[in-house]
């Protein structure tokens, strides 16, 4: 669905409202390629079209939400969000009052569409298919267009369109020997994936070394940028709403209460202003070009969706209280510098199922994955053997934080449960002295 | 059989008493009947193909700390056309289900089939063909519609304020939803199968907080997500369940940590159902075994030479797929391959018997497996997922599990999940926690954990309590696959035994 079809859809049912009423409606379209790829061969192709049009109904305190998949002909979407604005309207007088109802007043309006001239995606995926010659490669190939949009009765006008491709891959040896990469944008360059390819190649011979197993206890680590986003996504679940603040379920809560401190040198910001995601609620508002989540080690401020804003008394930044636009502060260790500077210890690459241990101490668990290595002498010597940790963030991002990489990498995000999201996070890798393995 | 004249099975079959007024007037199936008649009529030419229509409808309420979230109301409406030509397989999803937006739909799904022919893992034909014609209706003794909307909520509001029993419970809250979902599987073949789910899930939870330490507790029918309808709700217990979970709550934020050490465990029917999930459930995946999920959800430790000979757990582990169960969240007719549904043994009498894995997995790795390939909604194609994954019962109590500890930790309820890419190296984490020494029930611990590996902990099984025991529970966020797809499974056991597992408890 384009921005024309979509704001004239919501016009017209604008025009069915009654009395009193007032109406957020928000889009989510996509139109996607995907090819799922096993042994470098295609397990799995075809093309999703999907839009999804969710109405919420206001009338004087009271507010009910509802949402329905649109077809795409202009007049039987009409007739079915006309249908389920009915339905809510007869819903409505059911529901108490809702004290904690929120939505921007101030008919705001902004317009953002960053087009790509995208490759065929069966042309793109026969490319890669040729270039991976003699590896086994498997992953998933997504391209098309994704596209938000937002229109009130009280006159919001939002849209948000991007066109990209997002390639995320991994070539395996033996078993859970592998090496993973991504590759997603909106120029499709083959010689930078034949680059990414070669690189590959290389460290699969390093896989290809009798593995290194482990003991429980604790390690020098360094976490590539892949493994901090693990970390951190998990951290993003509870650890910067304001509501999980507010009822005491916060695993950053110590920090917040002043009772425990990160290393001076973590700062964690939400940056809106990077631009991938919608910079607009549900309920129109507009968000901050950046949030300060953790400031030189210390709390910062938390995410506040409009629920929690008007039940705590706090100005609206986030569409939900976790980040989706994430970015750490880059430190000063060169990327030529991480091995020597590990001497001995894991090399890990990526995480993988990180969950808490115990939310009360930031205390988290999870396995290494893909391409982790043990590092002697400045030098990756072995493939590790999948290894699991758990331990404290209070201690990888606090006591036992030794260095943050220089250099920052952009990760966009490969979920797709809910369609393609346009989630990611801008962050360096961690040097720390020591992460508790166990098991 | 002649078409339209589809047998209705025996486990499925609808109180009609209670459903046949909505059937006459509003029946989705009937909607998309007429849809896909008018698409077979003119379909276009191919190998094989299959058209899966799916109507949905979700609603979700919620009360928390006594004020009502947003009432939600979700009407979802789709396709997905899977084609087999040109030697391939391609599939296009749509929610245009006008003729013209269908026959758009089979040109796309035609055109990738043509580039997997090329570029395929495997040869199109290797997709299942089905001719068979079922139906398959929830059984549900009192539909949703026939409590309203203000009547729901006013339950919810009730089960809330039961939560509120001390100042030390500073987050309170309950839920209540529905999903029905109408699907009607056609094939070129003239196969025909229409199936209609009803699910409710209802639940509590409450969080205390005190001494620098919180907890939250759940109940009410929280892991024991149903087909059905709203006679659920009391079976769940959600409002009698809410003084049991604030209490224990309270109980758990003055508790003592669970111990760190090497002891017995007894996992209740809720925590057994996680375990199942992860360490039994996911390693059998056909199409992890294939390596199609390396990417992403990861491979398996398990490898197909160990069917039909490999010693899984102790002889007491008997674990069945049994999509034929009326009360479990994943039963069904037919999967979304359009194979039929029948209850198999995975795991019998300790040794590997067979694999998770649909009819196409099935040709690829020729292995005998299950009807399983199912699909999260119309916009994904089917994959090889769990349906019921369930542990036979034993004999003996609870009690007898019990009285047979010497120095042991029960646990209750998942709180936390995290197993390695090979589903071999686990660590769970639990509400609730409580010590068993010398055959007795001893007091709350908090932050109750346990790892261990699963080709060991399930040799270390050495109780199964009976039937009257096991519990039907379920997960409703089971996710994998690339494009990702998350879906709903049931799990059934009874408190189970296992002998000298590593747990822990919180700090640091």
């Amino acid at each position: 669905m384009n921005q024309e079809a979509f704001f004239t859809l919501t016009e017209r049912l604008q025009g069915h409202l009654q009395g009193s009423e007032c109406l957020f409606a928000n889009l989510h379209a996509e139109t996607t390629d995907f090819v799922r790829l096993n042994q470098n061969r295609i397990r799995q192709a075809g093309q999703v079209q999907s839009a999804g049009l969710g109405l919420t109904l206001i009338d004087g305190a009271r507010q009910i939400e509802g949402d329905c998949t649109l077809s795409g002909d202009p007049a039987a979407d009409l007739a079915l969000a006309s249908g389920l604005l009915t339905r809510l309207r007869e819903r409505l007088p059911q529901v108490p009052d809702d004290p904690y109802l929120n939505y921007s007043t101030e008919p705001t309006t902004s317009n953002q569409c960053q087009t790509a001239d995208l490759p065929a995606p069966a042309a793109a995926v026969e490319q890669l298919i040729a270039l991976a010659a003699g590896l086994d490669l498997v992953g998933i190939w997504a391209s098309g267009r994704l596209a938000s949009g937002l229109a009130s009765s009280l006159g919001h006008r939002h849209w948000h369109q991007s066109e990209s491709f997002h390639l995320d891959w991994s070539c395996h040896l033996d078993h859970d020997k592998a090496v993973k990469d991504s590759l997603a944008g909106r120029d499709w360059q083959p010689d930078l994936l034949a680059a990414r390819l070669a690189a590959q190649r290389e460290r699969l011979e390093l896989m290809a070394r009798p593995q290194r197993t482990l003991a429980p206890g604790r390690y020098r680590a360094y976490l590539a940028p892949a493994a901090v986003a693990e970390l951190l996504e998990l951290l993003g679940w509870g650890g910067f709403g304001l509501k999980d603040h507010r009822t005491r379920q916060s695993p950053l809560q110590a920090l917040a209460d002043g009772t425990a401190q990160l290393a001076p040198t973590v700062t964690l910001t939400e940056e809106h202003r990077r631009g991938l995601a919608p910079g607009f609620t549900a309920e129109g508002f507009v968000l901050p070009p950046t949030v300060t989540l953790i400031d030189a080690g210390r709390f910062g401020t938390c995410l506040t969706d409009a629920r929690s804003g008007r039940e705590y008394d706090q100005a609206v930044n986030a569409g939900n209280e976790a980040p989706e636009a994430l970015a750490m502060t880059a430190g000063d260790l060169p990327a030529d510098a991480i091995l020597e500077r590990l001497g001995e210890g894991l090399y890990i690459s990526n995480l993988w199922y990180c969950n808490w241990s115990d939310r009360n101490t930031c205390r988290l668990t999870g396995m290494t994955r893909f391409g982790s290595a043990w590092v002697e002498q400045g030098r990756l010597a072995a493939p590790l053997a999948v290894m699991r940790f758990d331990d404290s963030l209070y201690r990888l991002l606090g006591e036992h934080l030794e260095a943050i990489g220089a250099e920052r990498e952009l990760l966009l995000s490969a979920d797709t449960y809910d369609g393609r999201t346009s989630a990611s996070s801008l962050l360096p890798g961690l040097l720390v002295s020591g992460i508790e393995l166990a098991l | 059989m002649a078409r339209g004249q589809l047998p209705l099975r025996h486990h499925a079959r609808t109180d009609f008493r209670a459903s046949t007024s909505m059937a006459m007037s509003s029946d989705p199936l009937n909607e998309l009947h007429a849809i896909g008649a008018a698409f077979s009529a003119t379909a276009p030419k191919a190998d094989y193909w299959t058209l899966r229509l799916v109507s949905a409808t979700h609603e979700a309420l919620a009360v928390r700390d006594d004020v009502a979230e947003p009432a939600s109301l979700s009407l979802d409406r789709g396709a997905m056309i899977s084609v087999v030509a040109d030697g391939g397989l391609g599939y296009a999803a749509t929610a245009d289900l006008s003729p013209a937006g269908l026959r758009a739909a089979f040109a796309r799904a035609a055109d990738w089939a043509a580039v997997h022919g090329r570029l395929g893992l495997f040869a199109g034909y290797f997709h299942p063909r089905s001719r068979l014609r079922e139906r398959y209706r929830t059984l549900v003794r009192e539909p949703w519609d026939s409590l309203g909307l203000e009547a729901r909520y006013g339950l919810l509001f009730d089960a809330c304020q039961r939560l509120d029993i001390d100042a030390r419970i500073v987050d309170r809250s309950a839920w209540l939803g529905h999903a029905s979902i109408a699907q009607v599987l056609i094939s070129a073949d003239e196969g025909q199968l229409d199936q209609h789910w009803e699910r409710v899930h209802c639940g509590l939870a409450a969080t205390a907080h005190a001494h620098g330490q919180t907890q939250t507790r759940r109940g009410g029918g929280a892991e024991q997500p149903r087909q059905g309808g709203l006679e659920h709700i009391a079976a769940a217990g959600l409002l009698d369940d809410a003084e049991r979970v604030a209490s224990e709550a309270i109980a758990l934020v003055e508790a003592p940590e669970c111990p760190n050490d090497r002891r017995d465990l007894i996992l209740l029917p809720g925590q057994m159902a996680l375990q199942i999930h992860e360490s039994i459930g996911h390693p059998l995946e056909l199409d992890r075994i294939l390596g199609d999920e390396r990417n992403y959800a990861g491979l398996s430790f398990v490898t197909p030479a160990m069917f039909g000979t490999y010693r899984y757990g102790s002889a007491l582990l008997n674990v069945t797929f049994d999509p034929t169960l009326p009360d479990e969240l994943a039963s069904y007719a037919a999967d979304d391959e359009g194979t039929l549904a029948r209850r198999v043994h995975l795991i019998r009498d300790g040794i590997l018997e067979r694999p998770l894995g649909g009819a196409l997995s099935q040709r690829r790795a020729r292995l005998r497996g299950a009807a399983c390939a199912r699909a999260c909604n119309w916009d994904r194609p089917p994959i090889d997922r769990m349906a019921n994954i369930n542990l036979e019962p034993g004999e003996g109590s609870l009690a007898d599990l019990v009285a047979r500890v010497e120095r042991g930790v029960l646990m209750d309820s998942n709180r936390s999940w995290s197993i390695d890419d090979s589903r071999n190296k686990f660590q769970f984490g639990c509400e609730l926690g409580r010590l068993i020494e010398d055959g007795e029930l001893r007091g709350l611990v908090r932050n109750p954990g346990y790892r261990g590996r699963s080709a060991v902990f399930w040799r270390s099984l050495d109780g199964v309590a009976g039937p009257q025991y096991r519990q039907v529970c379920g997960v409703r966020n089971c996710g994998k696959g690339e494009p990702n797809q998350s879906v709903q499974v049931g799990h059934a056991a009874p408190p189970c035994l296992f002998r000298d597992v590593e747990v822990f408890g919180g700090g640091l």
